[in-house]
């Protein structure tokens, strides 16, 4: 779905709405949302002390250390779902650096001096790129560490190792997970309903997303 | 530790002050294992699987006098048995009593997240509370001796008690009350480390071995149970004692300065959106269609 072209909608969008994600793109989001705030809790309860109360909300210290390796599971079936739609979309364009050199304008809402983007701005496509590779990361440290009985003795020396870049990982996400999760309830009011119905008015697409509005409508400015 | 209920306040029939008043002993405990006096018989195995309640399991021949490969989690107390050659071409036929080191500084404890699932008591004994145990196995990460063991029907971690149970009631450790060369030795942890520094000075004296000495690593702490060895200048030949065992240094770091950084990172972070939006609000978007 390069650029996002053409999505067919699933619920009415009015007539100065356009679709920005498709329903597929929309579940395949909210199943990953759903699965990364499950994996949060309970590795946080396993990470601290501070937080091991969260076991006890989420079933009990057992019940999420059974739990926790298959969540990842989904997580990382939806993420993988997620690049396969996403990775041309997110992949650098020349627009990317223009926006970076101005990010502070972005960060302190003088947006008029922005250069137009794409589909994903480049700090869209920073942050999915934190996630997708740090995913891969916390996937493969994470399957040692659901069956660390299956490593030999002689080998017991990587599994600080592992848990470490492990937990690691998980904050550097965390980081990213919390920016992302603030700007879609706070900063930018529109884009939860693009999430959620799939659709943006024109006036949100032409201030967030320029070159992608007026490649989805063939409308100039 | 306080040692108060044990000193004596007052004796019958006695004018003047009372004997040993103001003299205190440690209470800590400590089991002794002398490695120049095991016969490898295998007394403490069983003794440690009668009390423990576990029937004896399969063995595995492997051109040794060792049961099995390594502990399991229903097999705590293994003699390790060691044909090592030495420089001169003669061999040592070195047997050492393999299970948990009860760590002063213990690892698994700092690696656990489980709250009360590994327990130290003052006693020095490190004992495991299968009831609050998870089974992540963050205690195999954090031991530097190999010794929590997991059991996958259960999905608990298990290892040597020290015998808690006994050594609470006044009892030493079956493996102790098995043996029946006296290699095993079980006390105060300072009149253990005194019995063994006799040991190996009798061993200096009277024998050629001039490397005995005893192992008590420091890189944890010291541990409950000693070792006099033969060899102490070369522990690995006993089966793989470590010779400087430490918790890993990732895992420190993981429990200290990630964790903190971590923590204050996360609390930070949410203030951090908090002001931004408080100072900068939310974006708008052009309304007016050009």
């Amino acid at each position: 779905m390069s650029g996002g072209a053409v999505v067919r909608p699933s619920v009415a969008v009015p007539d100065d709405h356009v679709v920005r994600y498709s329903f597929q793109e929309r579940v395949g989001h909210w199943i990953n949302g759903i699965a990364y705030t499950y994996l949060l809790a309970t590795g946080l309860a396993l990470f601290t002390p501070h937080m091991y109360w969260l076991a006890a909300v989420l079933g009990g210290g057992p019940t999420i250390r059974f739990w926790h390796p298959w969540m990842g599971v989904l997580y990382m079936i939806t993420i993988f779902w997620m690049h396969s739609t996403w990775k041309s979309d997110m992949a650098a364009t020349a627009e990317d650096r223009a926006w970076k050199e101005r990010m502070k304008d972005y960060v302190e809402n003088r947006d008029e001096k922005m250069p137009p983007q794409h589909r994903f701005n480049a700090g869209q496509k920073q942050f999915w790129w934190v996630m997708f590779y740090g995913s891969l990361v916390l996937l493969l440290t994470g399957i040692v560490m659901w069956f660390p009985e299956e490593v030999p003795p002689g080998l017991h020396w990587v599994l600080p190792i592992i848990v470490f870049i492990h937990s690691a990982t998980a904050l550097l996400t965390i980081a990213g997970f919390l920016i992302h999760v603030y700007m879609s309830i706070f900063v930018t009011p529109g884009s939860m309903k693009g999430m959620l119905d799939g659709h943006v008015s024109g006036a949100w697409a032409r201030t967030h997303h320029r070159l992608w509005y007026e490649k989805i409508t063939g409308r100039r400015k | 530790m306080s040692n108060g209920p044990l000193e004596i306040k007052a004796i019958s029939g006695h004018s003047g002050p009372v004997p040993g008043q103001g003299v205190s002993r440690d209470y800590d405990v400590c089991k002794l294992v002398d490695t120049t006096t095991c016969i490898g018989c295998k007394a403490c195995e069983v003794a440690c699987l009668e009390w423990n309640g576990y029937e004896f399991r399969e063995t595995t021949f492997d051109n040794t006098y060792q049961t099995m490969p390594d502990t399991a989690w229903n097999f705590w107390n293994l003699i390790r048995f060691n044909e090592h050659e030495n420089e001169d071409g003669t061999l040592s036929w070195l047997m050492r009593k393999d299970q948990c080191m009860h760590c002063e500084d213990p690892g698994c404890l700092a690696a656990c997240p489980a709250e009360g699932a590994i327990v130290q008591y003052q006693n020095g004994i490190v004992d495991f509370n299968q009831a609050n145990c998870i089974g992540c196995q963050y205690c195999v990460t954090g031991c530097p001796f190999n010794i929590p063991k997991f059991n996958n029907a259960t999905k608990k971690v298990y290892k040597c008690t020290l015998c808690s149970d006994r050594v609470g009631a006044g009892l030493e450790p079956a493996c102790i009350k098995a043996c029946p060369t006296g290699c095993l030795h079980f006390g105060s942890k300072e009149d253990m480390k005194a019995l063994a520094t006799k040991r190996v000075d009798q061993l200096h004296a009277n024998t050629s071995y001039k490397d005995a000495g005893v192992y008590d690593p420091e890189g944890v702490g010291g541990t409950h149970v000693i070792y006099v060895l033969h060899d102490a200048k070369n522990p690995e030949k006993y089966g793989g004692l470590p010779a400087d065992p430490r918790v890993p240094l990732m895992v420190r770091l993981w429990k200290g300065p990630l964790k903190w950084l971590g923590g204050m990172g996360m609390i930070f972070g949410v203030l951090g959106v908090f002001m931004h939006r408080v100072k900068y609000g939310p974006k708008h978007v052009e309304e007016k269609r050009p």
